[in-house]
């Protein structure tokens, strides 16, 4: 094992994305949560009737389910939830242009690179501060194609039939405490409408900042890919660090339409004081795909669950994951696979490193129906612990109804081993260097799924933990 | 300057780190540049404890003696700083690193030997990286292969040869313990320093091995044989064709009785 020195150093850095914005919001409720609080977001986002019901009820449900007692240590989140601010509104209208993004927001996401990644690489870009999506944009050949990307107030404002028809089908508010909450509270997030047989060459990006202290961000994202369509949505998140506790906790639903292939990329580097509970969860339909692709870094504690319910026959699922948790955090991740048709297939691949105090989770659940005849599923998770103290525990749920089914699970645990340095050192490679090769191998197979310049980006983030520390 | 030592090692001893019993027991060698010397000894007679104290493996801890390499107190320096200053173990049983290519991990080894600030054109690297590999006449996809992962003995053997040659040491310590047992892999090992001994005749070679068989390949200088933590008996080939029909046991209970006698 490596010397804990070495191992100090290896923290993912955070330092780039911890600056603090000085603004003004137009408007923010009380902190704590109450109907008033509920009712006066509907109000600032003039919403019809049928969804202020849909808060109202949702904000019930929220106050009679309890805290779950499994998964990351909760204890201290009522206190958090008391006390943090549910809506801030930071501007006063969504902009299409950075030009009319107030100048400290915009420098906000300029620091971070989104005008740039816009320019170069992507299809369209949404950026949510605080509680409001504060720039929409979409490049003019795929609003030519009819492709709809825009914030989700604005998808229920403008396509409100569409909207309708999908909203809280997938992930229902009763579905558990922090999808109540969010159906409860939610703000900005995304509406994606891909049409049948658009194929977007470029992905779609939607990038999530918390600014302000003790702010409760709940973006809630719908997504329809009709059939035969094919697009990569990906979500950044970040926030400067405080001291005090912060909380995420958004709402994802996607629905695939027969043929569809869509993949989701989240890198989450959320600051190690936000707690990020998420729900996000696919409809795949017959012979259609659907890839997560999930990257949890930051945060205190994460308790995320990507989920495929695959409903069509042949429909695919595949789930990659890779999570790191360093000193004090808790990443409690994994996958959900439901198989509730034939021939529906699914892959699950978790990757954890845990260091320090840090621990990884992996949770999943890969559930057959009766009657998803010739169906297989195949789960692997690898964890590799950087020394004595970190630790890993694996949770796999299993439950089979249909005997013809195939599922196949596997596990492996590692450490960074003494052979392994010495060998990388015997060729010149400090011991830093040293371990961040040997990180980035073990994360390799899901790094080279990821976006050029987000494997970059994680690369370089182990890297720089590590070089930071010599000469 | 032939004639002047590389590598001289004076009354060394080692133990693993946290027990008890010295396994080196007052070695004591001198190789001088671009020399080719062979240790070879019966199991457990400090053999691999040597290439490993030399290379500074952090489970081994020197506990009297002095090692100087060009000059400069080896036992001082961390073992990438060795690795910099042009020592190269090629390792009996090397280890697999999962997911990173060998090209990969060259670079990096490479990249770690340049200044701060100073970054490895990447182009020259992999005129370099062809050039090695044609030169071992190594397939250029072997680079692209994660490194040692599901690797026969032989192509491990390929591997670290393949490393020596692009990392370029003045002093290879070649850990063929076992290898007599691998004619493919014996084959590789030999092959390789012979290739780039005839490149650059300076690079000097300890080599380490069990059985005489590996000397079929590679003429030493120098054949020392070590038993019990020391080296009893120094000299030329003849040494090694002398233990092959003699074996260790005899050498032993001539050492034995020598002693009884002392």
């Amino acid at each position: 094992m490596p010397n804990n020195a070495v191992v100090e150093r290896l923290d993912l850095d955070q330092n780039k994305y911890d600056f603090r914005t000085v603004d003004q919001p137009v408007f923010r409720t009380e902190p704590g949560l109450s109907e008033e609080v509920v009712r006066a977001i509907s109000t600032h986002k003039e919403e019809p009737e049928w969804m202020l019901d849909f808060r109202l009820k949702a904000y019930r449900i929220y106050l009679k389910k309890p805290m779950p007692t499994w998964g990351s240590d909760l204890s201290d989140l009522e206190n958090v939830l008391d006390q943090i601010y549910y809506y801030v509104r930071p501007q006063d209208r969504m902009m299409n242009s950075w030009d009319d993004v107030p100048e400290s927001i915009k420098d906000t996401f300029q620091k971070l690179g989104i005008p740039e990644a816009e320019q170069k690489v992507l299809a369209g870009v949404g950026a949510q501060y605080e509680s409001e999506m504060v720039y929409h944009s979409l490049k003019k050949e795929w609003d030519d194609k009819g492709v709809i990307f825009d914030s989700i107030e604005d998808g229920l404002r403008k396509h409100p039939e569409l909207f309708r028809k999908h909203f809280a089908t997938v992930i229902p508010p009763a579905d558990n405490k922090f999808s109540a909450l969010n159906s409860a509270v939610w703000s900005g997030g995304s509406f994606v409408y891909i049409p049948k047989g658009v194929h977007l060459d470029t992905p779609l990006q939607a990038y999530f900042r918390v600014n302000q202290e003790r702010m409760g961000q709940f973006e809630r994202t719908l997504i329809i890919a009709d059939e035969g369509s094919r697009a990569h949505y990906i979500e950044g998140c970040t926030a400067p660090a405080y001291t005090t506790e912060s909380f995420h906790s958004g709402v994802i639903e996607i629905v695939i339409a027969k043929d569809a292939h869509f993949r989701y990329t989240t890198i989450q580097n959320w600051s190690r004081n936000m707690y990020n509970l998420v729900t996000q969860r696919a409809l795949v339909n017959a012979g259609a795909t659907m890839e997560w692709l999930d990257g949890n870094l930051g945060s205190k504690a994460t308790m995320k669950y990507p989920s495929c319910y695959l409903i069509g026959e042949g429909a695919h699922g595949s789930i990659l994951s890779i999570a790191y948790a360093g000193d004090g955090q808790h990443q409690d991740t994994g996958g959900k696979v439901v198989h509730a048709a034939p021939r529906t297939t699914s892959t699950i691949v978790s990757k954890s490193i845990s260091k320090g105090t840090g621990r990884a989770t992996y949770r999943g659940l890969c559930k057959v129906y009766e009657g998803s005849t010739a169906s297989r599923s195949n789960v692997e998770c690898d964890a590799l612990l950087i020394n004595e103290t970190a630790r890993s525990d694996t949770y796999p749920y299993i439950e089979i109804e249909e005997r013809s089914a195939n599922v196949g699970h596997e596990a492996t645990v590692s450490k960074i081993g003494e052979e392994q340095l010495f060998y990388l050192t015997s060729r010149g490679m400090t011991e830093e260097e040293a371990m961040a090769l040997i990180v980035r191998g073990f994360i390799e197979p899901i790094a080279k799924q990821l976006p050029l310049e987000y494997a970059v980006e994680l690369n370089r983030l182990i890297e720089m933990e590590m070089e930071g520390s010599v000469g | 300057m032939p004639g002047t030592p590389i590598l001289r090692i004076e009354s060394l001893h080692a133990k693993v780190a946290d027990e008890e019993p010295e396994i080196l027991k007052g070695v004591d060698l001198e190789l001088p540049l671009g020399e080719v010397h062979a240790i070879m000894g019966p199991n457990a007679s400090g053999k691999s404890t040597l290439a490993k104290v030399l290379t500074g493996h952090p489970g081994y801890q020197t506990t009297a003696g002095t090692v100087t390499f060009e000059g400069r107190s080896l036992l001082e320096m961390e073992p990438h700083e060795r690795a910099r200053a042009g020592l190269f173990l090629a390792f009996q049983y090397p280890v697999e690193i999962p997911g990173v290519s060998i090209a990969n991990f060259l670079r990096t080894a490479m990249q770690s030997r340049l200044a701060e600030g100073e970054e490895l054109d990447l182009f020259d690297f992999q005129d370099l990286l062809l050039d090695r590999m044609q030169l071992l006449g190594v397939d250029p996809s072997f680079a692209e292969r994660p490194v040692n992962d599901g690797f026969s003995g032989g192509e491990k053997k390929r591997n670290e040869i393949l490393q020596m040659a692009v990392l370029k040491p003045k002093l290879a310590l070649l850990d063929e313990t076992d290898s007599g047992l691998d004619i493919d892999a014996l084959k590789v090992v030999a092959h390789g320093v012979n290739t780039l001994r005839r490149e650059d005749p300076t690079m000097s070679v300890l080599l380490i091995t069990h059985y005489q068989r590996m000397l079929d390949y590679i003429t030493p200088d120098v054949v020392h044989v070590m038993v019990d933590g020391r080296i009893v008996r120094s000299g030329g080939p003849e040494v090694a064709i002398w233990l092959e029909e003699e074996g260790y046991s005899s050498w032993r209970e001539a050492e034995e009785k020598a002693v009884a006698e002392r």
